[in-house]
């Protein structure tokens, strides 16, 4: 088990410095997030063009990973439509639970969080944010928890 | 401690022997020695209470109070002779006041639903602390919904303690029942549950002390303290998961209606109706967790043969020490600075989050608790969605302690 692999350099860099941080005004669509075992939270906010997501931000309170997977997942579904996330979404699934799961090239720099599946306490902190990204998706208006 | 004459001072605990009764501390974790620091949430089981259950279970076992065969009467023995202990271990008047519950959230919801909801109407208060572990929250939430009763909840400072006048000034007539940690697992605080007992007796109201984090760290005496009601788990005392105590007053349970119908509760049963069993059967329905029990009266022989004040003092020292090594360590915040505390450290680390703390540590063997406690609105008081906790036990040591910072130190690198 290393912490390395845990805490990669472009994880802390997210955690430090998350983009697309803040609120949307005027959204069309936001959800909540919640993961009541370690206390974290984050809302979801995103406008829509046609079927695309043409702006997203994330808020909260949340751990390092939680923060880093939040951070990362905005940069990577800026621009793309609900399948694009969709099928986005099932890959960063199999990166978090898949131990047979390979390098996968359409992750990007999504990629960085691999090191999450050697820590199954923590797969729920960098899966918080895509749950909470599709209850926006699904129904424009909701809260999800993680237990 | 304050300053006592040598010949009072217990004899030091000699923890090296003490480490050696508890066989899980020889486990490896992540390649590094266990450094174990969530006994608040759940403590280890030394050797004897370990033989005892298998003893128990090798020798004895059998169905308890239902037979004239010889293992059961030996099963019957060995379980009533554990509530003898638990009688004795806390000073309870007689053994028809200890009931034997899964734990201290089964006792509490005992309390609420069997002493409170027949009895308490709208507009009736019960008072509790902002301290409290949710065990000790939601069940009169249950009750107040039930019944139309108010929840009130006395103040705590900043350093985590109850500010007393402000629980004298919330006590009134209306008040019909007190519920109160004796130490706080989120915080560490002691509170001073006599005074509590005494004020919520002058205002007319019952006590319930959740004594969960006490009973294994302060010697704790039923009579003197004249509580109503006090709830603990043997699982925070070196006992099995799946016992705890109920100790009531014996007037009080004698009022009270059973809780759950079954077996072992009744006297008489006919489709028209049942009769009670006497105390404290009437509030255990069904087979108990009889192996609990003899694990549970193990545990509190171990406590004896170390000694509470030894014991005591021994975490006492350890909790100074980490106190004071953690306020050395740059981005420490303590949380929970009460002037009375026993064997909790909560703290945080600037910049980093606790759950992030807890899985750095983990991968250097050390096993601390992060998260809220059961108390989020301890956290919420304080700002802060959740803590790491190091909390103490017998079998705690200084290299324990020079194993946290270490950790605390290596998860500073990381994040840096
Ligand atoms: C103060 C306090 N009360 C109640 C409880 C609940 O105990 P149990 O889970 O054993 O019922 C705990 C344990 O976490 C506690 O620390």
């Amino acid at each position: 088990m290393d912490l390395k692999d845990l805490y990669r350099d472009v994880i802390l860099d997210h955690n430090k410095h998350p983009r697309n941080f803040g609120v949307l005004e005027g959204s069309d669509a936001h959800a909540d997030g919640h993961n009541p075992l370690c206390g974290d939270r984050l809302t979801v906010s995103l406008r829509l063009t046609g079927d695309r997501i043409s702006d997203i931000r994330f808020e909260g309170k949340g751990c390092a990973i939680s923060t880093a997977s939040a951070s990362l997942m905005t940069e990577a579904v800026k621009g793309k439509d609900r399948a694009a996330v969709q099928a986005l979404f099932e890959r960063v699934h199999a990166l978090l639970t898949d131990d047979a799961a390979t390098a996968d090239p359409a992750l990007g720099k999504l990629a960085a969080l691999s090191g999450v599946r050697e820590f199954p306490a923590r797969v729920k902190c960098a899966s918080l944010c895509w749950h909470t990204l599709n209850a926006a998706l699904e129904s424009g208006d909701a809260t999800v928890s993680t237990e | 401690m304050a300053a006592e004459p040598a010949h009072l001072r217990p004899p030091p605990l000699d923890v090296a022997r003490v480490r050696a009764d508890f066989p899980i501390l020889a486990t490896q974790v992540h390649g590094h020695p266990l450094v174990y620091l969530d006994s608040a949430a759940s403590s280890q089981r030394p050797w004897p209470v370990i033989r005892a259950v298998e003893a128990y279970e090798t020798h004895s076992h059998a169905n308890v109070h239902r037979g004239v065969h010889a293992l059961s009467q030996a099963a019957t023995a060995a379980f009533e002779g554990a509530r003898e202990r638990v009688r004795r271990f806390v000073n309870a008047q007689s053994v028809r006041e200890i009931i034997f519950t899964r734990g201290t959230t089964e006792a509490i919801n005992l309390v609420a639903q069997s002493y409170a909801r027949p009895r308490l109407r709208a507009g009736d208060e019960i008072l509790i602390s902002a301290l409290e572990h949710h065990a000790d929250i939601v069940p009169w939430q249950l009750v107040c919904e039930a019944t139309g009763a108010v929840l009130k909840v006395a103040p705590i400072n900043r350093r985590g303690e109850l500010e007393f006048e402000a629980f004298e000034r919330l006590l009134s007539p209306r008040t019909r029942l007190v519920g109160m940690a004796h130490v706080s697992n989120a915080l560490g605080t002691v509170l001073p549950v006599k005074r509590i007992v005494e004020a919520a007796h002058a205002a007319g109201a019952v006590v319930l002390i959740d004594g969960a984090q006490a009973v294994p760290h302060l010697n704790v005496d039923l009579r003197a303290l004249g509580a109503d009601f006090y709830a603990f788990s043997a699982h925070k005392l070196y006992g099995p998961t799946g016992i705890g105590v109920l100790y009531g007053r014996e007037a009080l349970l004698e009022a009270m209606p059973p809780w759950q119908g079954g077996g072992d509760m009744i006297r008489t049963v006919s489709f028209e109706k049942s009769t009670w069993n006497e105390l404290p059967y009437k509030f255990e329905a069904g087979t108990p967790n009889i192996s609990g029990a003899v694990g549970l009266a193990a545990a509190l022989d171990y406590i004896e043969g170390l000694g509470l004040p030894a014991i005591a003092a021994h975490e006492d020292a350890l909790l100074k020490r980490a106190t004071a090594e953690l306020q050395a360590l740059p981005d420490i915040e303590l949380v929970g600075t009460a002037a009375h505390k026993a064997s909790v450290l909560s703290f945080t680390m600037k910049g980093v989050h606790p759950h992030d703390l807890g899985t750095i540590l983990d991968a250097e063997g050390v096993a601390i608790r992060t998260g809220h406690h059961c108390a989020m609105p301890v956290m919420t008081f304080f700002g802060i969605p959740a803590t790491a906790r190091a909390s103490f036990a017998c079998y705690n040591d200084e290299a324990d302690i020079a194993a946290l910072v270490k950790a605390l130190r290596r998860a500073r690198e990381v994040f840096g």
